[in-house]
């Protein structure tokens, strides 16, 4: 019976997600036919209106831009909130006296309850005039170094891939950090007590029995972080600086898929421009699917390679 | 009588080795500890463990010898596993744990407050009473103690070595990279006394290493206990009384008692060599013990 309830449910998941996907990329459908899905995928302008001209021309909307700032603002959140998410689990699970434990995961708790609007404007408001004279330091300080110089390139005020990056990163350290504590929890004293007792120190015994034990878990938690953070919204669209642009400057401003959703919404442009809308929805969509995919693969590959082969 | 440790002292330059302080002065007190044979080990004065405020086991004074095979036993709740852990700190990893009396090491104190429980364990080490191998492949779990203590030499010697010291080598030599957890829960123990004596200890502590094994796994084990006698001291809390007779050269017997204010509490009774013990046993609590009147 339980069997096949959960079989229903699973079942009904996908139906749900099939429905999602059919239906949005129909809507996208004009859009995808007027660029080539080739087109709509790797061209960099998103020009709804004619800029130069008063007559109606033609329309062009690549999403290129949009994927890559989308990438980049989520890869600098997760490369951020990990370490310091890990940390904190570790922390709690392995390190803080059983009084502490407490009031941290209260305040972690807190963080996650926060409006993500509140933490962008917060971020535009407080964060940012602070950030960019950060900004500013570092790259008068790498500006010179080649490769580094380009990536700290010149800020370009204080919305910036970096700036989105860093409170997407502050917004997704709650997830990650409970999902993680709650996987380090899991690991059997025994294991623990085996490493202890072959003369580790406590951080050998994390290397050497928690991580091996929660590596899946943990990475399950970055996917559901990362996630969330492709698919910030709010957030992001107060403090990236809504530039469609693609550059190696983390310091300059860009725009994410759902970011551009949201900004255009209200005035799509000359049609297709609101399929073209969607049809960003469609790519942000699949791309989270193939991040999950990948996920996956990467954690059976590395479980192999950690615990030895099953047989 | 005196006791001779200049042997261990030279084995090998470790710190902890370094400040092991010779104490030849120490004469033994209670009788059983005089007629320990061999050069001792682990000597125990009056140990008692609390658990807060709780004393569980209490004032034991014993000495282990060097290349014996030391066997504990007593009903359960006596206070074995208490005692066990107290002799490689993992006492420590228990909150609110505390060891009273002085437990010495070749004469050093290991609750002295400038000895690292780390390097204590890495000498004295332990199995335990349910195979815990890590979710790792074979080799790696062999490979994990000498990694961390940064053991010098040819990995793969080492880890063959390993398991062959714990007789596992003919059974695994194919599957090195197959998960641990894929063994029987016989080899698995195996695996574990192969992680152990890896990092080569002077002493292995067994917390009822059968009981979670089958007839023809134990047996295996205890003739591996037999023959790792010749390198290691063996110290091994054990419910069945045929294994400590069969495997064993010295038996402790302890007992659970209740004091004056109705608190139960665990105590030495007994401590000879086995066959003295199982045959002839002076405390008449050991006795009923062993021919099961009680326990
Ligand atoms: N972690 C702990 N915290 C508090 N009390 C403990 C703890 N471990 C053991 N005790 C108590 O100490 C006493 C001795 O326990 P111990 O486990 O050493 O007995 P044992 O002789 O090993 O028993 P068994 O044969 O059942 O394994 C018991 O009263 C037990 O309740
Ligand atoms: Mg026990």
């Amino acid at each position: 019976m339980f069997r096949w309830l959960t079989l229903a449910a699973g079942l009904l998941v996908l139906a749900v997600l099939a429905l999602i996907l059919v239906f949005t990329v129909k809507e996208a459908w004009p859009a995808i036919q007027h660029e080539g899905v080739w087109g709509f995928l790797t061209g960099d302008r998103w020009v709804p209106n004619d800029p130069d001209g008063p007559g109606p021309a033609r329309p062009m909307y690549g999403a290129l831009a949009f994927i890559y700032g989308t990438v980049v603002t989520s890869l600098i959140a997760v490369i951020i909130a990990v370490p310091i998410s890990v940390g904190i689990a570790l922390f709690l699970t392995e390190f803080a006296p059983r009084r502490l434990r407490g009031p941290v995961i209260t305040v972690i708790d807190l963080l996650a309850a926060v409006p993500s609007v509140v933490f962008g404007l917060w971020a535009i408001l407080v964060l940012g005039p602070w950030l960019f004279d950060a900004y500013q330091a570092t790259h008068g300080l790498l500006g010179a170094v080649p490769v580094l110089g380009s990536i700290f390139g010149p800020p370009q005020g204080p919305r910036a891939f970096m700036t989105a990056g860093i409170i997407v990163a502050i917004m997704i350290i709650p997830i990650i950090t409970s999902i993680t504590r709650e996987v380090f929890a899991t690991v059997p004293n025994a294991d623990k007590q085996a490493a202890l007792a072959l003369g580790a120190t406590r951080w050998e015994m994390i290397r050497g029995a928690v991580f091996p034990h929660s590596f899946g878990g943990v990475v399950g938690a970055v996917m559901l972080g990362l996630g969330r953070a492709m698919g910030e919204t709010i957030a992001v669209s107060l403090t990236i600086g809504a530039a469609t642009q693609i550059t190696a400057n983390l310091f300059g401003s860009g725009n994410t898929l759902p970011a551009r959703i949201v900004q255009n919404w209200g005035d799509p442009g000359i049609p297709p421009g609101r399929s073209a809308l969607v049809g960003l929805g469609v790519v942000l969509f699949l791309i989270t699917i193939i991040v999950n995919y990948l996920a996956r693969l990467v954690v059976s590959r590395a479980e192999i390679r950690m615990k030895g082969a099953s047989a | 009588m005196t006791q001779s440790t200049d042997k261990v002292l030279s084995s090998d330059g470790l710190t902890f080795a370094d400040r092991l302080t010779v104490n030849v002065t120490e004469t033994a007190t209670a009788a059983h500890r005089a007629s320990v044979a061999g050069p001792v080990v682990l000597d125990l004065a009056n140990v008692s463990v609390f658990y807060g405020s709780y004393e569980a086991v209490r004032q034991t004074t014993m000495s282990i010898a060097r290349n014996q095979i030391t066997a504990m036993i007593g009903p359960s709740g006596c206070g074995k596993s208490t005692i066990l852990r107290s002799l490689n700190r993992m006492n420590d990893l228990i909150p609110g744990a505390r060891v009273a009396g002085r437990i010495s090491f070749h004469g050093t104190d290991i609750y002295a407050p400038e000895v690292d429980p780390i390097q204590v364990r890495r000498r004295i080490g332990m199995v335990f009473q349910k195979p815990n191998p890590f979710p790792k492949s074979i080799y790696e779990n062999v490979a994990y103690g000498l990694k961390i203590n940064k053991i010098k030499g040819n990995m793969d010697d080492m880890v063959e070595q390993a398991l062959r010291g714990a007789a596992l080598w003919d059974e695994v030599k194919d599957k090195l990279k197959m998960s641990a957890l894929a063994l029987s829960g016989g080899q698995q123990q195996r695996l574990c006394i192969a992680r152990t004596i890896a990092v080569k200890p002077e002493v292995i502590l067994m917390d009822e290493p059968c009981s979670a094994l089958d007839p023809i796994a134990t047996a295996k084990i205890e003739d591996l206990m037999y023959e790792l006698a010749a390198d290691y001291t063996i110290v091994i809390v054990t419910h069945n009384m045929q294994q400590a007779a069969r495997v064993s050269h010295r038996t402790a017997f302890f007992s659970a008692e209740v004091d004056e204010n109705g608190v139960r509490y665990g105590r030495l009774v007994e401590y000879d060599e086995t066959q003295k013990i199982f045959t002839n046993p002076r405390e008449k609590r050991t006795e009923d013990y062993i021919t099961g009147r009680f326990g």
